[in-house]
């Protein structure tokens, strides 16, 4: 189920994006309402309320539960205060959730972001066989990442994957068995640091998503007019200077959107751990949305599963909400 | 317009249709009932919202487990052609999403005519506690089973002088597996106490073989063992008191038994934390490991999907020291409130508890009969064994399968051993365990 959601999400946001500009566009004339616009607003209103109801109803009720006792099967709303974020935070597994997410997030953007703009930069050469390498590239998101959660559970389990051929030179990485924390120092009652494990689950996901962010580059690679180049070659500008000062500048635009809607995946991430690796040992590959689940649906504690829920949406909103913000004002 | 009108009306005409005929089904139903003599008075009664059919909520969607189940339908069928089964099984993560499906539905208030649920602390703590079962204990009474299913049994599925539920198989969780080519070769004999184990173990270690093989991917795995040595080290009857609260998890041997577990995860496949039990068990089939403590659902995995032959192949012994014990996991069925034909379920689960519902199922599942007048002919050479040990052991709740203690008990400690597995901190573990003890 949640797999589905995050899919279509995936799917959906871009879409949503543009028919919200459309729509922000639309109302700019101040008219009176005409008739065919009465239309295409009894066309909107179901889905509107329904949405009104599913997902913002929903946010509110889980809001609600989250602050609530419900933590056995029996519902009980007694009002309970922060007790469950306090519990959450205090946490060791929450704790070390949190360490996952951060690393993760910053390691699956950074990656993504510049794995993408590489790939489109050598494929926007000109050079032949150009559509071949770029499908090449994309089919990857074409698959569920629950599929290429097990795939790569494969390829880098430590005794029969990819080490197989390692050990032609005498390595053998324990990918996401590895319990070991880089660079790590006490903090709360986890040992914060970078998980060696969660390594493994990002070259999984960076498979994945680096096609995506090569089409969106690539799309404004080929948006950007011949002109400039050239005027910048006219002024003396090497290959790099014209990279450098005008091409990325130009793109800037594309990686903010690049990170939004990684952030979003990533932040959220559920399919390809949980097909992947599970919580893994010490919990060294958990992340809050498998937390949710399991100590929802198999400890009944639905209060805190809750809490699990909106510190969740707080953190996509950290991402999501200024680049809304921003958009507005753009579009006046 | 007028097709839109066309196809409202195609809509009001089919749920009209489908009204009819589940009426139709539900007169039916109590006709035949009717001519039954008996309990037609009581059929009539519920006929109100009766709808002849019965639903079966499980998670029995694997191999063998999927062809008892329909087995036991087509018995009831057989003998109830006036009921409809409705077989509602959820499949997919050990009944992880069936009973999220469960949970919502009976908060809905919305429960199938009967489901699965393991007895033991998950109906007592779960369902009975949240007030949502009936009582069957004149249904037992009636169908004179008083006597059939061992007390201990009977036990494990009722609160408060109550029965909740029908247990319809058992699996037995302090089980080992092993490879006897392995153990002949390295000239070793099964053993039956702790010491015994660990220099079985050490002998395997030195001949280069994994002694114990683990796949804890999912840490109930892990638990299990934990489980195993507690209940070695404190006896059935303070095991069961631990779970009841009466001991604490500071009690020296609750600490002894988290030393010795920690002892037995030095013996342990290096890659445990990427295999699920599965893939575990096939390391003890290839011969790279030498024993595996799984519940006996393993057996099936060996014959049927490693072809391995019993007694020859691999063998089984019971976890050292646990040797008069029985870890019981047990598949039971209730009667939730609110179900519109309660006595069409009691007819189900009528047959689900006789000796041939559980002979049609059981021999298919690869598990024992929890009746103790089964026929024994039925069952293969592990399962014969087994309901032996079945009638002759105390039997005892697993923690690892939501018997001993409320899913959120059991969540807390799957967590705190997860974190032991790489740890090894046995202080740590022990105040985590205490801490959650409020929740026993």
């Amino acid at each position: 189920m949640a797999e589905q959601a995050v899919d279509r999400q995936e799917q959906e946001y871009p879409e949503n994006h543009r028919q919200q500009q459309a729509a922000q566009k639309e109302k700019k004339p101040k008219k009176k309402i005409s008739g065919d616009q009465w239309v295409a607003l009894g066309f909107l209103a179901p889905s509107f309320i329904l949405v009104l109801i599913f997902v913002y109803g929903f946010i509110g009720w889980t809001g609600w539960v989250s602050v609530s006792n419900w933590n056995t099967l029996v519902p009980d709303f007694s009002f309970a205060g922060l007790k469950n974020y306090i519990y959450l935070f205090n946490d060791y597994r929450f704790q070390a959730d949190l360490r996952n997410t951060v690393f993760f997030t910053i390691l699956f953007i950074g990656l993504v972001i510049v794995m993408g703009l590489g790939l489109s930069i050598l494929i926007d050469q000109k050079l032949k066989g150009e559509s071949l390498f770029r499908n090449i590239f994309l089919f990857p998101m074409a698959l569920s990442f629950v599929v290429t959660g097990v795939v790569w559970q494969w390829l880098l389990n430590p005794s029969t994957g990819y080490n197989q051929f390692l050990a032609l030179f005498g390595i053998q990485p324990k990918w996401y068995t590895d319990t070991n924390i880089l660079a790590g120092f006490e903090w709360g009652s986890i040992e914060f640091g970078l998980p060696v494990a969660i390594i493994a689950v990002v070259i999984a996901a960076v498979w994945q998503m680096t096609g995506f962010s090569l089409a969106m580059y690539l799309a404004g690679l080929r948006g950007i007019p011949d002109e400039l180049r050239e005027a910048a070659r006219m002024d003396g500008a090497s290959e790099f200077q014209i990279y450098k000062k005008v091409i990325l500048p130009m793109l800037m635009p594309i990686t903010v959107s690049v990170i939004i809607i990684m952030a979003h995946i990533s932040l959220k991430i559920f399919d390809l751990i949980y097909a992947m690796t599970g919580s893994g040992a010490n919990f060294v590959t958990d992340v809050p949305g498998v937390y949710m689940f399991e100590t929802t649906f198999r400890g009944n504690y639905y209060a805190n599963g809750a809490a699990i829920a909106i510190i969740m949406l707080l953190m996509v909103a950290v991402f999501i909400v200024p680049y809304l913000l921003a958009n507005r004002r753009s579009d006046g | 317009m007028k097709k839109l009108f066309g196809i409202l009306l195609l809509m009001v005409m089919a749920l009209v249709i489908a009204a009819c005929s589940s009426d139709s089904s539900s007169d039916g139903g109590e006709d035949a009932d009717a001519s039954d003599g008996g309990d037609s008075g009581e059929s009539a009664e519920s006929g109100g919202g009766g709808e002849g059919t019965v639903e079966i909520f499980s998670w029995w969607t694997g191999a063998g487990e999927e062809d008892g189940l329909l087995a036991l339908i087509d018995l009831f069928e057989q003998e109830h052609p006036d009921i409809t089964v409705d077989n509602a099984a959820v499949a997919g993560g050990a009944g992880t999403n069936a009973k999220a499906v469960l949970a919502t539905r009976m908060q809905g208030d919305d429960p199938p005519s009967t489901f699965q649920v393991h007895g033991g602390a998950e109906l007592n703590e779960g369902w009975v506690a949240a007030d949502k079962m009936e009582p069957l204990n004149d249904f037992y009474e009636e169908q004179g089973w008083m006597d059939k299913f061992p007390q201990d049994l009977i036990d494990m599925v009722s609160k408060d002088g109550n029965i909740y539920s029908v247990p319809v198989n058992i699996h037995r969780g302090n089980v080992i597996f092993y490879n006897k080519q392995v153990f002949e070769d390295n000239g070793l004999e099964v053993p039956t106490t702790y010491d015994e184990f660990i220099a079985v173990a050490d002998k395997l270690q030195d001949a280069g073989v994994t002694p114990l093989a683990l796949g804890d991917k999912e840490a109930w795995t892990a638990t299990q063992i934990f489980e195993n040595i507690l209940l070695g080290e404190l006896g059935p009857d303070d095991y069961k008191s631990l779970w009841a609260g009466d001991i604490a998890f500071d009690d020296d041997r609750v600490v002894a038994a988290a030393e010795k577990f920690k002892t037995v995860l030095g013996y342990v496949n290096e890659d445990h934390a990427s295999r699920n039990w599965q893939d575990a068990a096939q390391l003890v089939g290839d011969g790279e490991a030498a024993m595996i403590n799984m519940g006996d659902w393993a057996k099936g995995y060996f014959s049927n999907d490693l072809d391995l032959e019993t007694n020859k192949d691999f063998g089984y012994f019971a976890f050292p020291e646990t040797d008069g014990d029985f870890m019981v996991i047990t598949d039971t069925f209730g009667l939730p409130k609110g179900v519109e034909n309660p006595d069409e379920v009691k007819e189900f689960l009528s047959v689900l508890g006789s000796v041939e519902g559980q002979d049609a199922f059981n021999p298919l599942k690869g598990s024992i009969p929890a009746r103790v007048d089964a026929d024994e002919s039925k069952y293969d050479e592990y399962g014969k064994d087994a309901m032996k040990d079945f009638n002759e052991s105390n039997l005892t709740p697993s923690l690892a399968h939501g018997s001993a203690a409320a899913e959120g008990f059991v969540t807390k400690a799957n967590q705190a051993v997860n974190i032991f597995v790489t740890q090894l901190d046995v202080d740590n573990l022990i105040n985590t365990l205490k801490n959650a003890a409020s929740e026993l």
